[in-house]
């Protein structure tokens, strides 16, 4: 095994299965002569031809419109939006095309559109955004939030390999900043299973992307209370491990679910519902739920600050729950 | 412009994902002066190669990291300014060491610089509200808010957590409260263990069983928890049922709350079973219920009630409450004997005696059925209890508190009964005889009045009038 960043991470589990399959191909803003604007797909080029790693218009509409079409064609497409929130943009032909393909006429769209997530890095209102619960809320599109380089790769390699448009959200704040161990042979990470990133007994923290290590931070300083709490990580938001979260919820009684999105309507809303509907007797606090204010992302550091939940923040919320 | 103060420069922030940065060369050397945003020194990153400008004016004090060394973007490169000393961390460093936007075309936003290192931000947050403050904001329910999960072990453990300290906020008791206390209270139970499972006697082959019902600790409902107890040979062990439970302390809280007295009357049933036995086709067939005796008890003690409003009534504090109607409760045997409950019949009053046969026909239903609503078993006024049916003749039930009296119905039972003919000689006639006795709380209810009450009961179930009731 050899320790890479994310980033790195995504760059071998695409390698892989372009070498694997023929039918893999990238498109994108900059993806080809650049390498992409993160530099996942460096080189690519050079290995695999210019029909495979394809440098398209600044027209996020195209991109997928031509992954949907290669894709009930038989190919394997592999979009990069430049950044997620550009996605906006090809929304008619991701919702209302890909998504409904399958539901309609039983043709499989196996696309990968890869998004480039999240803040942190006063990347302002139009660099910055977690938009997967708007996704996940459509029938027919599935969402990947990786937050390990390992599980980097292997739900990489699973989405593409998954017959159904996945979305891909791969967090900014961790390319570089996360290393880890990542098998170098191919191997899949399935979509729908959590995992336990630390276990505990007295909170649950649901969450997912780079606010697992925020979690996980807190919870280190909640040791120092005497609580113990355990972080479950979604992996993927849409399909989501329900019975995962479930159990944890009724051996914890006490459930913080936490996400960088902004709160109203954001994924974690579906999750405390679903806990307050299904494991309700075996609460002993409400669900909380931490997530950014309902704003846009701001530009100046500080405020950005103020707006993506910190460390501090989920102490204090973890501290709350404990205390309750 | 020129300082004085040493002002740092920092490994700058060379887009959104980048993390380190290689110095590939310095441009000015220590003791040089610099201009504000003169190139300083040349940077390489895994995305771009760039200059960094100077952050201010003034002379190049330190270098601090050498040529072809990676560092994290923050990292302190030199100083300018001041006596070569480190600069003092400020709460808000908006020195910007701007990187070049334009040195990346085609992704600029990934190249947007981003001045302030993690550590200046973090001083520059604002305060965040600090746990106490937050928990001092919430309401302070917590003595009596019972939460789902711990109700939920309550019911099956059959604790009550009012008697559990609680350590959550307000004094809530949380899931870890009642455990542990559930625990303290089970924890000679593994001693007791050993000795519930004596070898079985051959006269008792039920005692196998034992082992299997005695690990379940004792609920441990009691302030103090019960000392557990071993199982002798022959004996079984089941736990008590929440309702069992509840039954349990509601009768020991009555007996020591209400001074207990209870008084009989013999009634002769005989108009009433006349009566009843006219009715009865009609009520079953046109209404689908039965006129029992107990209906016709039932109608004449709430209209007996209005007139003696004190045993309708109830003891509160230095108050005597009275009221202008009457919620009737019937005690409904469950589980074949082994629980009992009380639906009540609210503003009975108002019932002839067609409408109190159905309504008590449907909480008797409900409450066998378990549908009983929480609002149906609270609020009486009055309670009936009728352990005639098993052909008992008298007893002395216990007063549902805070009520004042409670009425026993007994078998209506064939005697030989002395009346007087219509001349007026004494004959010895067959009679239906029931007993009817009255409990009452003697700190409201002295034997003369409960003896009038009784005496007016009687003389209206022996001369029924149908027209009035």
């Amino acid at each position: 095994m050899a320790e890479l960043t994310y980033l790195q991470a995504i760059s071998d589990g695409l390698r892989t299965e372009m070498r694997r399959d023929k039918r893999v191909f990238v498109i994108g803003e900059d993806v080809g002569v650049y390498g992409g604007a993160f530099k996942v797909t460096l080189g690519f080029q050079e290995e695999f031809g210019h029909w495979r790693v394809l440098d398209a218009p600044l027209a996020e509409t195209a991109i997928v419109g031509a992954c949907t079409g290669a894709a009930i064609m038989g190919l394997r497409p592999v979009a990069e939006m430049q950044f997620a929130d550009f996605i906006s943009c090809a929304w008619d032909h991701l919702v209302t095309v890909a998504a409904k393909q399958r539901y309609r006429a039983g043709t499989p769209v196996p696309i990968t559109v890869r998004l480039p997530s999240g803040g942190g890095f006063s990347g302002g209102p139009f660099h910055s955004q977690n938009p997967e619960s708007s996704f996940a809320h459509i029938p027919g599109l599935k969402c990947v939030c990786p937050a390990t380089p390992e599980d980097a790769k292997g739900l990489l390699i699973s989405a593409i390999e998954d017959p159904n448009p996945v979305l891909y959200f791969e967090h900014k704040h961790l390319y570089r900043r996360i290393k880890g161990e990542v098998p170098e042979e191919r191997y899949t990470v399935p979509l729908g299973k959590a995992r336990t990133h630390r276990e505990g007994d007295d909170i649950s923290v649901i969450t997912w992307g780079a606010m697992v290590y925020t979690a996980e931070e807190a919870a280190q300083q909640l040791d120092a209370d005497g609580v113990s709490v355990e972080i479950i990580d979604l992996r993927t938001v849409m399909p989501w491990d329900k019975p995962a979260v479930l159990e944890s919820a009724r051996k914890t009684s006490k459930v913080l679910v936490l996400h960088e999105d902004t709160r109203t309507g954001g994924f974690g809303a579906e999750i405390a519902a679903t806990i307050a509907e299904e494991a309700f007797e075996d609460l002993d606090a409400p669900v909380k739920r931490i997530a950014a204010p309902d704003t846009p992302v701001p530009f100046s550091p500080p405020l950005e600050k103020a707006f993506i939940p910190q460390v501090d923040d989920v102490t204090a919320g973890l501290r709350e729950l404990a205390a309750y | 412009m020129a300082t004085t103060e040493a002002i740092d420069v920092v490994m700058p922030q060379m887009g959104v994902s980048v993390s380190e940065g290689t110095i590939t060369k310095w441009l000015k050397q220590e003791g040089d002066q610099v201009e504000a945003d003169e190139s300083l020194l040349e940077i390489s990153t895994d995305k771009v190669d760039t200059e960094v400008p100077s952050p201010a004016s003034g002379t190049l004090t330190q270098i601090l990291v050498q040529e072809g060394e990676t560092v994290d973007v923050g990292t302190k490169l030199a100083v300018i300014g001041g006596d070569g000393a480190s600069a003092e961390p400020k709460p808000e460093v908006p020195e910007p060491a701007t990187a070049p936007a334009a040195a990346e075309s085609a992704s600029v936003f990934d190249a947007v610089s981003t001045p302030p290192t993690a550590d200046t931000v973090e001083e520059a947050q604002p305060p965040q509200p600090t746990p106490s403050e937050t928990t001092e904001t919430q309401s302070s329910n917590g003595k009596t808010f019972v939460s789902p999960v711990v109700a939920k072990i309550a019911s099956e453990h059959g604790v009550d957590p009012s008697q559990i300290p609680g350590t959550g906020r307000g004094g809530r008791v949380t899931k870890k409260d009642i455990l542990d206390f559930i625990e303290s209270g089970a924890q000679a139970a593994p001693q007791a263990a050993p000795q519930a499972a004596p070898p079985a006697p051959p006269a008792q082959p039920e005692a196998p069983k034992t082992p299997a019902a005695a690990p379940r600790p004792a609920p441990a409902a009691a302030p103090a928890p019960v000392a557990p107890v071993a199982a002798q040979a022959g004996e079984t062990f089941e736990p008590v049922t929440a309702m069992r439970r509840g039954i349990a302390e509601h009768m020991r809280r009555s007996l020591d709350t209400s001074a207990h007295v209870t008084s009989a009357i013999e009634v002769d049933m005989s108009k009433v079973s006349a009566i009843r036995a006219k009715l009865k086709k009609e009520y079953q067939e046109s209404y689908g219920v039965n006129p029992t005796y107990l209906i016709f008890v039932a109608r004449a003690a709430t209209e007996t009630l209005r007139d003696y409003p004190w045993i309708n009534g109830e003891l509160r504090g230095d108050q005597i409450v009275t009221r202008s109607y009457v919620n009737l409760g019937f005690a409904v045997e469950l589980q074949d004997g082994k629980g009992l409950i009380v639906p009540v019949v609210k503003n009975a009053e108002s019932l002839n005696l067609l409408g109190m046969a159905r309504a008590v026909t449907d909480i008797a239903q409900r409450a066998r059925d378990k549908k009983l609503l929480p609002d149906e078993v609270q609020g009486g006024t009055f309670t009936i209890t009728n352990p005639g049916g098993y052909g008992t003749f008298h007893g002395t039930p216990v007063i549902s508190q805070p009520q004042a009296a409670i009425l026993g119905t007994y078998a209506v039972v064939k005697r030989p009964w002395v009346i007087q003919d219509d001349m007026g000689q004494d004959v010895i006639a067959i009679r239906p005889i029931m007993n009817l006795t009255l409990t009452y709380d003697h700190r409201l209810v002295d034997g003369a009045l409960a003896g009038r009450f009784l005496r007016d009961l009687r003389q209206k179930l022996e001369t029924w009038d149908e027209s009035t009731y």
